[in-house]
């Protein structure tokens, strides 16, 4: 099944060891860490404008989440519709130890660190009963959840004056940086990647195929139903962080159901099981949004939602399973030289 | 005492306007298993029909009656353009859910425009006279009277649709196995639009007795009695009929009970938890048939 | 590691091309008459600004889509009135606008106002509308040195940080909620004469808590007593239950600090409970769409009076309605008085350098603003008169009382 693939070896002569590393993957290191270097210099160049730079960050910061509902959804398939709630959670958390502890770098690694794992550990929590229900009752469940958190959000104050209830969370401290988006995405797919790939991953797309077989084959489907969901939330955390210290103001309001659907169509429209629809869907999103804003001109501002809408039911009827619907992008394909006359390998 | 009773009655108003809302959801979710998030929006337009009506002079049951039309129609379209052809694709679900979501988007961000009914909340003229009977020391109002005798009186013809009817028949049927009752003859697009068009004509019924209620109308207004009642319709079992009506009540007299003795804060929360508690214990809900499911 | 690489190049190229589509925005100068942007008479340079051509742009954000939408069209009219009847110019400059959507969301506000400011060559921003927005935008503008005046945010941490200290190149046009809040309570205490009342606010509306918190301590510094504070949230329409409890509790007025939507929808609840009592409210009642029929004969504290006879007043009404054929509402004549306020600024300072246009805002004093007589305080916040008005059934408001801090 594997296709051969050319190593580089590496002998060290005095220690008498070998260190073998799959070509492609030095390929694809070294096409991302150029990839940074180059879009750095842009930014710092000015040629990448800071009002560009903003929403590149944005973008990344969005696919980070929506690479967490990939997996809850896309990949488990469990209709999760309160990502927005541990978004919020894990932005709340992050802010609240930098506010609290102040702004060291040290410190926002640490908030970081913790909101995902608040929200993780959280997800958690609620999956344990949730996760039991059926499809769309799991979608109004969870729902249901992002609106409690919403209300407790918005009577936040009542716990800590610095989480600022319903006048929002202010004087949060800048620290998110291109580095850290960036790093911190890459670090997600890659975990991500690596789940999908992996036994684990595979028994969350049967279970995600047909949950009934999975359960007669003797699998704890509850169990790999629960990792996907607590790690995607734990995602959904760490953007939420993130964006905390992007945008230096939370407020209730910006985590409320409907922010879920945000998140919720961009899984559906990049492809369920397909990470890099996702990725593509989740930075395309964010740029068109904005970049669709001069477009319309005046008068017809307010046509925009209308037209936003028309535009996903349209693609929704023509191509439901989503842009690349279940399909991946590999290097490996790209690269590896097909036996003559063989076919094409690795559809996933 | 006397407080509680008249909460409770404050209650009953709530959530029979939600009963109404969430008989139509449920009705399409038992025969296509679709969650219609553009139901709530449907609502809204209802209002607005009866509201451009009432407006012009004409008397209140007419003005409601047209716009329970207009929604029907409304609701033929939307299916017949939006969910048929996923479903005569095959498409996931979720493709279906999606696009309801972006029909109830269109709904809504079309009518704010200043072409259609504009973004601004606008005051609902007074349907009935405005009565107060003091009954064992609750004041009970015309408008409640009117909300729980419509409904109930809806609810009955609907229930003599479904059991006595043979398109009545037919949509259980459906709802049942679709591919048997195509099998059996039955004309399924048919049927399913039938069905759109009574979920959508009660909205319609729904949003000008929440106007009536509560008089202001915007284009927004559907969304949160929607979630409210979609979720009233899951806590009774969703696809039972007399479920959503169960559901619906329980929901309103959670929200209005927690309003008045608990929090008002937290009565949004509390509804949510609540449906939550009895989803773990029932998962199907209350009046849901927890069927095993068929391989 | 793949996939991502993909999808990462993929995301570069929607990066390389969104980038080169940047200047499409809108850039008014304007009647629509006028032909491209950047041109006018007498200059037949091909980019703006050129040679003599002394031009600021200024710009707008404003909730134009979205749930409070109505707000943020009702505060362009009263912005676009502004420059009309400026001519576009102020001083020796001629004023461009560009006008930005923020879809009453903080994401956007940031978004749109980062783009204006280092992008757009923004020299000064009027907006935003609601407060939940408008905190996040003024972050921006302050740090960016762009002098910003908000019409209708209120909330204290619109022009001051986290701890206290002044963000100085931002002001507004509006008092501050203790300021409202202070003199309704006085009102109801000396004018209405009543000693309990029962205030209602919205849990997630800055603005409500703010009127509410206000009010509060100056009607129990003046020895009322407040017997009922119910919250309520944003979506609710069935105030039944919260009413019901009140009633019980026989409050001899309601403070209904909320916009008019909310506020009919209370009233109509309240009047259903039995309780026919005096209401007061503040400016978020002013709107066309108001329950007058419910609201007949209730007080709120406005900034201005339709009927005020002053040039300002009605040069400022009659004006707006010859325009946009109805009557202004409160937004639009907040947004308008900022505007103006810039312009003055810009007119007496006679420089695009956006410090000395901060310096010249908070040096006005004595504006004749369409809400009286402005000058502003140290923390940018303007020191204006407030005016209680009672509502009539037909529609209008009677003058009741003008209230100087």
């Amino acid at each position: 099944m594997e296709p051969v693939e050319k190593k580089y070896t590496v002998t060290v002569p005095e220690k008498k060891f070998t260190v073998t590393i799959p070509r492609n993957a030095v390929i694809s290191a070294l096409v991302i860490v150029g990839l940074y270097v180059v879009l750095s210099l842009l930014r710092q160049q000015g040629v990448i404008t800071p009002y560009w730079g903003l929403i590149m960050d944005l973008a990344l910061i969005t696919t980070i989440s929506a690479t967490g509902l990939s997996l809850i959804y896309g990949f488990a398939g469990q209709f999760s519709l309160g990502h927005a709630a541990f978004y919020g959670i894990g932005a709340y958390v992050a802010a609240f130890i930098t506010k609290t502890y102040g702004a060291t770098t040290v410190n926002f690694a640490l908030g970081l660190a913790a909101g995902a794992l608040a929200a993780a550990v959280i997800g958690f929590l609620v999956g344990l009963p949730i996760l039991r229900l059926r499809s769309d009752y799991l979608g109004i469940a969870t729902l249901g959840f992002g609106v409690i958190v919403k209300v407790l959000l918005d009577n936040s104050d009542k716990l800590s004056k610095t989480l600022g209830g319903s006048m929002g969370m202010l004087g949060i401290p800048r620290l998110t940086t291109f580095a850290w988006v960036f790093w911190l995405a890459v670090a997600v797919l890659l975990i991500a990647r690596n789940l999908v790939n992996s036994s684990h991953g595979r028994v969350c797309i049967t279970v995600r195929e047909d949950e009934i077989a999975a359960d007669i084959m003797g699998i704890d489907t509850t169990r790999y139903k629960m990792l996907a969901f607590t790690l995607g939330c734990g995602m959904a955390g760490l953007g939420g962080g993130l964006y905390a210290h992007l945008y230096t103001f939370l407020h209730p309001s910006s985590f409320e159901f409907l922010k879920s659907f945000d998140v919720l169509l961009i899984v559906v429209l990049g492809g369920l099981g397909s990470l890099t629809g996702t990725v593509v869907a989740g930075i395309g999103v964010v740029f068109l949004q904005e970049a669709l804003r001069g477009v319309l001109g005046q008068q017809f501002l307010e046509w925009r939602g209308v037209v936003y809408a028309l535009a996903l039911i349209v693609l929704m009827i023509l191509r439901p399973q989503g842009l690349m619907g279940g399909w991946e992008f590999s290097i490996d394909r790209l690269l590896q030289r097909r036996p003559k006359g063989g076919s094409a390998r690795g559809a996933a | 005492m006397g407080q509680l009773l008249e909460q409770v009655v404050n209650g009953l108003q709530l959530g029979f306007v939600y009963a109404l809302i969430a008989v139509g959801y449920t009705m399409v979710y038992g025969i296509i298993k679709l969650i219609n998030f553009a139901h709530g929006d449907v609502i809204m337009v209802g209002a607005f029909v009866t509201f451009f009506g009432l407006v012009r002079g004409i008397p209140w049951p007419v003005a409601i009656l047209a716009a329970m039309v207009a929604c029907a129609v409304l609701g033929v379209i939307i299916e017949r353009l939006a969910y048929r052809p996923l479903r005569e694709k095959g498409a996931p679900r979720i493709a279906a859910l999606i696009t309801a979501i972006g029909v109830s988007l269109f709904l809504e961000n079309f009518a704010s425009l200043h072409i259609a009914f504009g973004p601004d909340h606008r005051q609902f003229p007074e349907v009935i006279p405005h009565i107060q009977w003091k009954l064992a020391g609750v004041t009970v109002t015309s408008i409640q009277v009117l909300i729980i005798v419509s409904t109930l009186l809806l609810v009955a013809i609907l229930q003599l649709v479904v059991y006595r009817t043979k398109i009545g028949k037919a949509m259980r049927a459906v709802s049942l196995d679709m591919d048997a009752a195509r099998l059996m003859g039955i004309n399924v697009n048919q049927v399913i639009a039938f069905t759109f068009a009574v979920g959508s004509a009660l909205a319609a019924a729904a949003g000008a007795l929440l106007a009536a209620a509560y008089p202001q109308i915007w284009p927004y207004m559907g969304i949160m009695p929607g979630l409210k009642a979609f979720t009233a319709a899951v806590l009774g079992g969703i696809g039972s009929i007399p479920g959503a009506l169960l559901g619906a009540v329980l929901m309103g007299q959670a929200e209005v009970l927690t309003a008045a003795y608990l929090t008002t804060d937290f009565k949004d929360a509390v509804a949510f938890a609540l449906l939550i508690l009895v989803l773990l214990v029932r998962p199907a809900g209350l009046l849901g048939k927890a069927g095993p499911e068929k391989v | 590691m793949k996939r991502v690489l993909a999808g990462l190049l993929a995301a570069s190229v929607f990066v390389l091309a969104a980038c080169g589509g940047t200047s499409t925005q809108n850039t008014n100068t304007g009647p629509s008459t006028s032909p491209a942007p950047n041109s006018s008479a007498g200059s037949d340079s091909g980019s703006g600004g050129g040679s003599g051509e002394k031009v600021i742009k200024i710009g707008l954000i404003a909730p134009l889509t979205g749930d409070v939408k109505t707000f943020g069209e009702s505060s362009q009219k009263g912005f676009e009135l502004a420059l009309e009847q400026a001519g576009y110019k102020a001083g020796d400059y001629r004023i461009e606008y560009v006008s930005g959507d923020d879809k009453g969301d903080a994401t956007e506000g940031i978004n749109i106002a980062t783009r204006m400011v280092t992008q757009d060559g923004v020299k000064a921003i009027i907006g935003s509308v609601t407060s939940n927005v408008t905190i996040p935008v003024s972050q921006v503008a302050n740090d960016n040195k762009i002098p910003m005046i908000t019409g209708t945010a209120t909330a204290a941490g619109v022009t001051v940080n986290d701890d206290g200290t002044r963000k100085p190149f931002i002001f507004r046009a509006c008092f501050i909620d203790p300021f409202q809040g202070k003199v309704a309570a006085r009102f109801a205490l000396e004018n209405l004469g009543v000693k309990t009342a029962a205030v209602f606010y919205d849990r997630g509306n800055p603005y409500t808590v703010g009127l509410t918190e206000a009010f509060k301590a100056e009607f129990q510094a003046g020895g009322g007593q407040i017997v009922a504070e119910q919250a309520y949230a944003e979506g609710d329409t069935d105030f039944s239950a919260v009413m019901t409890n009140v009633a019980a509790q026989q409050p001899e007025m309601l403070y209904l600090p909320d916009y008019y939507n909310k506020v009919s929808l209370l009233a109509r609840a309240a009047k259903e409970k039995g309780l026919n009592v005096p209401m007061l409210g503040g400016d978020g009642w002013d709107s066309t769409e108001l329950d007058f029929a419910t609201l007949e004969g209730n007080y709120f504290t406005a900034h201005y009076s339709s009927d005020d006879p002053s040039p300002a007043v009605q040069k400022f009404v009659q004006e707006f309605e010859a325009k946009f054929g109805h009557k202004p509402d409160s937004f639009a004549a907040l947004t308008y008085d900022a505007t103006n306020i810039l312009l003055e600024a810009i007119r007496v300072a006679n420089t695009d350098d956006t410090d000395q246009i901060r310096q010249a805002i908070q040096d006005i004093k004595d504006f004749q603003a369409v809400g009286g007589s402005l000058s502003f305080d140290e923390n940018g916040n303007p020191i204006k008169p407030a005016t209680i008005l009672k509502v009539r059934a037909d529609g209008t408001y009677e003058f009741v009382t003008i209230v100087n801090p």
